[in-house]
């Protein structure tokens, strides 16, 4: 084991490292950027025995992995914002061929006006195509995330890909401290390649060719129920890792602090840290809060959301992301799934840190202190979902 | 390296493309196919974009392409094919990344995808197969479909010539371009085996007329395509490390008058119905600049 400092993005690369990655495609775009960069560097070094594609576009970046992964190569690739979205048609053909391989997300905005900062509608953009979704909260959980990944996209009741997002310059960017593990700790966690089938085997196989109606329905269903299906599989990689290297995530959510708690913020990605901080400080002033993580927002972590609010009073989403003319897309999951349960919660959401609108522990705290307000004077809120739009 | 030469007698007897394919009657695309499994056995694997060769394989589970087929999104084929070339010596794989893309697929839409594969030089063959517009979606105008031609897009007849395909390939420096056409089986076989024995980036450009796009009788398509060849509206070379060679019988039409009039090409054509003659003249300069154009890679 080894401790080094390093940004979000170069974190990711020495995941890939350590994840007898086959094949890499590389494609250029802020904040990505470091992250190809930096494996053409391992890779031309001769640290990392992938080969490495610099094509000419992130659509192209993702057809090219493709390929290779629908042929047995372990694939690996990253992009942002515009490039993402860019990609997004083969990231439908990817998980609709059943072809694992790990994407990263490092998000961004999207234009116009042009604009680099951090937000999440980008990953959210891709919610339906059928990808396992995860977000890491520090450059610790990217490293471990992206390992993890591969062993369950991998896994024979998933056989799907898998994106893992971080956030634009605030964890991309960011120099932290990461535990590294040796390779010979990861020795029989990280397996040979498995996938469902292998274009480039001697059988004559077609992929792709058009179907009947119900065939296509089916075919669905069936990345539906894989989808469903990977829970365990995340919960049993999550805890293998743990036997490792000691640490583990609580596999599609982490619940900080909220056993017996009145009042529940939940959020996804960097600025869990900073909800923490401030849960820690609501705390010692006597307020019964706590923080659930979304690690996973496919397969959405519902069973971890339903333990988690049972005897909550009021539960505050923060979203980095909103379907516009609708909701926040976070709170319209726990929405969904709270009302289920039961008509009593209060589940307000907040959209804010769009465009890059800084959200620290001033902020959380004071909205966090509003809806408190609300809830225990009024016993109701009046908007369920609030736009804070930051700079002032 | 020596030239290959191929007896019609010596090819495989296997079938490529089975009974039961859902192609329209006179459809050159299934004699093309025919003839990259009669080229290269069981070597291809076959990347197959949007278009017409994705209907003609037919219903899942089943298929009419005795051949290892994926089928990608529309501009993608070249990516797809580049990624598999790249591990194909880590992975051991055996077998040939070959694209199977129409004109649209190629010139069109994926055209940025094509262009960087030829530039990074990908060990894959590339063939398009051009039948001068979007047949699959009903006959739309693309940047092949040659001046004059009726589409359901251009309803009075294109304004704008035919993109000039193997050349901009050529100008990529690629170590073999050649055309072909599907009234040619020998030659596009031969062709597709030197291609096969060649490292780095090759493409294919095979002429295939269509009756259903081209509003020709349907058991006239081999004719067509020969006409075409004939009046020197399509020329047959090939180019190794670049320098162009016309191959037979295009070699012959560098002397015009050994051509036949471009006229009888276009009267076949129900495309080409009311074009006028000045239309005709328009396209007649067009052929001879083509000709002028390719000459000059001599």
């Amino acid at each position: 084991m080894v401790i080094k400092v390093l940004t979000g993005n170069y974190t990711v690369a020495e995941a890939v490292r350590l994840s007898n990655v086959d094949l890499i495609t590389a494609y250029p775009i802020t904040p990505q950027t470091t992250i190809v960069e930096r494996l053409s560097e391992l890779v031309e070094g001769g640290l990392i025995k992938a080969r490495l594609v610099r094509v000419e576009s992130e659509f192209s970046a993702l057809a090219a992995a493709y390929g290779a992964a629908s042929c047995g190569a372990r694939a690996f690739t990253a992009t942002s914002s515009h490039g993402l979205l860019f990609m997004h048609e083969m990231l439908w053909w990817v998980a609709g061929s059943r072809v694992p391989m790990v994407l990263a997300v490092v998000t961004r905005a999207l234009g116009p006006p042009w604009n680099i900062w951090n937000e999440h509608t980008d990953f959210m953009g891709q919610r339906d195509c059928g990808w396992l979704m995860a977000f890491a909260e520090n450059n610790q959980e990217i490293l471990d995330t992206i390992i993890q990944l591969y062993r369950i996209t991998e896994d024979e009741a998933v056989y799907l890909p898998g994106i893992l997002g971080l956030d634009g310059f605030l964890l991309s960017h960011a120099s932290e401290p990461v535990d590294i593990p040796d390779e010979d700790v990861l020795k029989d966690f990280i397996k040979p390649r498995s996938q469902p089938y292998n274009m480039c085997s001697d059988d004559v196989l077609t992929m792709g060719n058009l179907p009947m109606a119900e065939e296509a329905m089916m075919m669905r269903y069936d990345i539906h129920k894989s989808i469903e299906a990977a829970k365990n599989v995340i919960n049993e990689v999550d805890e293998e890792y743990r036997k490792l290297t000691g640490r583990s995530y609580g596999g599609l959510a982490e619940c900080y602090r909220c056993n017996d708690s009145k009042y529940l913020i939940i959020a996804m990605g960097g600025w869990v840290g900073t909800m923490k901080d401030v849960c820690d400080e609501l705390r010692d002033e006597g307020y019964d809060v706590g923080v659930l993580k979304i690690r996973f927002f496919r397969p959405f972590p519902h069973e971890d959301l339903v333990r988690a609010i049972s005897g909550v009073k009021g539960i505050l989403v923060f979203d980095r992301s909103a379907s516009l003319g609708s909701l926040g897309h976070i709170h319209a999951e726990v929405l969904a799934r709270a009302y289920m349960l039961s008509n009593k919660v209060i589940v307000k959401g907040v959209i804010t840190g769009l465009g890059g609108v800084d959200v620290g522990p001033k902020e959380v705290r004071e909205i966090f202190m509003r809806f408190v307000k609300d809830v225990d004077e009024d016993g109701q809120i009046d908007n369920i979902s609030e736009w804070v739009l930051g700079g002032g | 390296m020596g030239k290959i030469v191929i007896r019609i007698q010596d090819l495989s007897k296997d079938k490529y493309v089975l009974p039961g394919h859902s192609a329209c009657p006179g459809c050159p695309e299934t004699l093309g196919l025919r003839y990259v499994g009669m080229a290269l056995e069981e070597d291809s694997i076959l990347i197959i974009p949007a278009g017409c060769s994705s209907i003609i394989q037919g219903t899942m589970p089943k298929s009419s392409l005795a051949m290892r087929v994926i089928n990608v999104p529309f501009a993608s084929s070249a990516a797809v094919a580049s990624g598999i070339a790249n591990v194909k010596e880590s992975l051991k794989i055996s077998g040939i990344p070959v694209v199977w893309a129409g004109d649209g697929a190629t010139a069109d839409i994926g055209f940025a995808s094509l262009s960087g594969s030829a530039e990074r030089n990908d060990d894959i063959i590339y063939i398009c197969v051009d039948n001068e517009a979007y047949m699959n979606t009903g006959i739309q105008r693309s940047s092949l479909t040659p001046y004059g031609a009726w589409t359901s897009t251009t309803v009075t007849g294109k304004r704008e010539g035919k993109k000039e395909m193997p050349l901009l390939i050529l100008l990529h420096k690629v170590p073999y371009v050649a055309t072909a056409s599907i009234a040619y089986p020998l030659d596009f076989i031969n062709k597709l085996r030197k291609a096969s024995t060649i490292k780095g980036f090759k493409y294919i450009h095979l002429h295939a007329p269509c009756p259903t796009g081209w509003r020709f009788d349907p058991s006239k398509t081999v004719y067509i395509a020969k006409l075409a060849v004939e009046v020197g509206a399509w020329i047959l070379f090939e180019a190794e490390e670049s320098k162009v060679k016309l191959t037979p019988p295009s070699d012959t039409y560098v002397d015009k008058n050994k051509r036949k009039p471009l006229k009888e090409y276009l009267n076949l054509q129900g495309r080409f119905r009311n074009l006028t003659d000045e239309d005709i003249k328009m396209l007649q300069e067009l052929v001879d600049d083509s000709w002028k154009l390719i000459l000059k890679f001599t």
